[in-house]
């Protein structure tokens, strides 16, 4: 028995396949499309939150640029992208090429000990590290056990010093991520490549680019698309560690989207446009990133 | 068409039917709102029928919790019509979610407010609070404040002008911004507790000469250094200055009574008479070693702190100028949309009455006007109330500057930490401040 059916090549799409994506959709278009589609509509307006807003058109977005307060937000934030991306992955790749080629006992227990500080709650991260850097933290007593108390200082509270130090937090938190991706991305080239490496006489280092990193290609685009993601919505740690200062020497803009919204000043539509400007600066970076890591297009 | 295409034209069409729909803000308004004062004042609780009250305060710490609990508990005794709803949030917390609390179609009947034109302010433009003015005659408010307590919680109608115009509120607690000192250090020191500020001032070098750090400061948070200038800049300037100043009504930040104030602070922290690494260190963190014996013989800071008193305290006393920073609590303000506006004023009556205040005062809280008959007990209380009633009795009471205007605290923590630590003159810092309070006021 033959039904009558369309002349369609197998494989292509055919419409029952929304049927299919639908439920999924649907979620995504309730709490992601939806409240995006509505943070750029109030990003037009200059809105208090309560009274009626009043039209602003791009204004917001010109005031997210132009003022310097905000500018230099986004500064920081570049800044702590190195903290946050390249760092950890640069760290992560010279601690797994350097277990590739050595045998380690006690790997899980290492690997477990890196990961950890994915696992643990930032607000936690905060705490621990506020008091690190304290006046009478370790890093000090130890400064000044070692005769460079003229070193020692409030690391958050140094004009200089806040940044990098929240920096280095990041690093600690993101170097995990980058390895464990890594870990599992190396055990997957062929050992062959390696020994095959090392018959032609390639040193540490040779190894590494010509044949760790290209296998490890797919590895670092996850990694770095993750990391550079927590590097630019970076909010929790701002918070709880300096709230932006000393001064402005640590503001971010995910931590002025706040600030803007629910700080004093009531500037939703302000807060909102800032909030469009992170999401499509990761969108195109990682995007970026991503293509030329992997080595598309 | 490629599906890709119909999404996206699909997508354009409901963004361009968003935009050219209404503003955001303009709908969910209904209900009616008493954004006047009400002629016609009930104060007759029982006869108001069933009501449910719900009140979203903060007072979450020990001894505040407890009070609230108690007193909520003795007003459904009282009025067994009445059932009170209570949400009680961190302050932080409330800050953030009261704002879509009043906008939403069920508020609060009662709110606790932050003054100022941040919050307080934008409420009253937005027209989300009820005037209290008539109900504070029928209770007879105007004796159990001091006038410049009241004005803390005036609005003019239009949210613009902070300090005077429409009562929009009532507080339960005190506080003012004060000198504690550490007895112990002061008698190795061979000093006295002052008793004037220029005692203290003359302390300061001999606590430093010999050794000690003269005032403790942490001021990684930001805003601790706003209570030190206020102090410094109530002596140099005085009440009625700093007033006009921050109400918006005289002056400028330039004045060089406020050059001067800022001159001293950057003076304290360049002669170390303040913590060392002051910016690096945490408030909370540097209140405890002081108040354990540990670094600083005095600490500026706010009556608050005594609550955070640790189990090990040193023997610590409390010391206010006449004139100084200070004000009153998060006041119980009446939403606008309540429907028993009559219940909720007579709540917040009894929250703010003599009885309230003994409630108070047991709990451990400096309680805003004179309680019945209960007395401070345990260490700092007795010294606090002193400084209180003395601060009240001759209307010394300065605002915080933060109130200057709705992002004033951000500009000024920012400032003054650049000036603590060396990064800015306090010339500098005054026009920078000055510049902040004029666009303001250009834009009112």
């Amino acid at each position: 028995m033959t039904r009558p059916r369309k002349e369609t090549p197998p494989g292509e799409p055919r419409r029952v396949a929304y049927l299919y994506v639908l439920p999924a959709l649907l979620l995504y278009a309730a709490f992601l499309l939806y409240p995006l589609l509505h943070g750029a509509w109030i990003s037009l307006y200059h809105w208090d939150g309560l009274t009626v807003g009043t039209w602003a058109g791009l204004s917001n977005y010109a005031e997210a640029f132009g003022d310097p307060e905000l500018r230099g937000g986004f500064v920081h934030a570049f800044v702590l992208l190195l903290f946050y991306a390249v760092l950890p992955c640069c760290l992560a790749f010279v601690l797994v090429s350097a277990m590739a080629r050595i045998r380690l006992r006690g790997l899980t227990f290492f690997r477990t000990a890196l990961f950890l500080p994915q696992v643990v709650a930032m607000v936690t991260v905060a705490v621990v590290w506020r008091w690190i850097y304290s006046s009478d933290g370790p890093i000090n007593a130890v400064l000044r056990w070692a005769g460079l108390g003229s070193f020692a200082r409030g690391w958050l509270g140094d004009f200089t010093w806040a940044l990098p130090s929240v920096g280095v937090i990041g690093t600690w938190v993101e170097i995990g991520l980058a390895m464990v991706l890594f870990m599992a991305g190396v055990q997957k080239i062929p050992r062959e490549l390696y020994e095959a490496a090392r018959i032609d006489g390639a040193g540490p280092v040779r190894e590494f680019f010509s044949v760790t990193l290209p296998g490890l290609r797919r590895e670092l685009a996850v990694a770095l698309t993750l990391t550079i993601t927590a590097a630019l919505r970076n909010f929790d740690l701002i918070y709880m560690t300096t709230s932006g200062g000393p001064g402005d020497a640590t503001s971010v803009p995910a931590y002025e989207v706040y600030n803007r919204a629910f700080g004093p000043t009531n500037e939703v539509g302000l807060a909102c446009a800032i909030g469009i400007i992170i999401a499509v600066l990761i969108f195109v970076i990682t995007s970026v990133v991503t293509r030329v890591v992997e080595g598309r297009g | 068409m490629r599906p890709i295409g119909r999404v996206t034209a699909l997508g354009a069409a409901a963004a361009l039917a968003l935009l050219t729909g209404c503003a955001p803000g303009s709908g969910g308004d209904s209900g009616p709102k008493n954004t006047t004062a009400p002629k016609a004042v009930n104060t007759d609780v029982a006869k108001a029928g069933k009501v449910t009250l719900t009140v979203w305060d903060q007072e979450v710490r020990g001894g505040q919790d407890k009070r609230v609990e108690q007193l909520n508990k003795e007003f459904e005794d009282k009025y067994p019509n009445v059932t009170i709803k209570r949400v009680s949030r961190s302050f932080n917390d409330l800050q953030a979610t009261l704002k879509l609390a009043l906008s939403g179609d069920k508020p609060p009947d009662v709110v606790e407010a932050n003054q100022g034109y941040g919050q307080m302010g934008e409420f009253v433009k937005a027209g989300m609070l009820t005037p209290l003015d008539s109900y504070a005659k029928a209770y007879g408010w105007d004796k159990r404040y001091a006038k410049s307590l009241l004005d803390l919680n005036r609005f003019s109608s239009d949210g613009k002008t902070f300090g005077s115009g429409n009562l929009y509120g009532a507080s339960m607690d005190g506080e003012i911004v004060g000198v504690f000192y550490n007895k112990d250090k002061l008698s190795k020191l061979g000093l006295q507790p002052p008793k004037t500020w220029a005692d203290f001032v003359k302390a300061l070098p001999t606590a430093k000469s010999k050794g000690e750090t003269p005032i403790a400061l942490g001021n990684l948070d930001k805003f601790p250094a706003i209570h030190e200038y206020g102090i410094i800049q109530a002596q140099d300037a005085g009440k009625a200055a700093v007033r006009n100043l921050v109400f918006g009504r005289s002056g400028a930040f330039t004045d060089a009574p406020n050059v001067r104030a800022a001159t001293t602070l950057a003076d304290w922290a360049k002669q170390g008479y303040l913590t060392k690494n002051v910016n690096g260190e945490g408030y909370d963190n540097a209140w405890k070693k002081y108040a354990t014996g540990g670094d600083g013989v005095f600490f500026v800071g706010g009556t608050w702190l005594a609550a955070d008193l640790p189990k090990n305290a040193a023997d610590l006393g409390f010391w206010a100028p006449p004139q100084t920073t200070g004000g009153e609590s998060l006041p119980l303000s009446v939403v606008s949309k309540s429907k028993h506006p009559d219940v909720a004023a007579a709540y917040i009556d009894f929250m703010t009455s003599a009885h309230a205040m003994d409630v108070g005062t047991e709990n451990g809280l400096l309680p805003v006007s004179p309680p019945g008959s209960a007395k401070p007990s345990g260490p700092l209380m007795p010294d606090i109330f002193t400084a209180w009633q003395n601060v009240s009795r001759t209307d010394g009471l300065v605002p915080y500057l933060d109130y200057t205007t709705p992002d004033f605290a951000d500009t000024l923590q920012s400032e003054l930490q650049k000036l603590l630590g060396g990064q800015s003159d306090p010339a500098t810092t005054m026009k920078t401040l000055q510049a902040d309070y004029q666009k303001f006021k250009d834009a009112q």
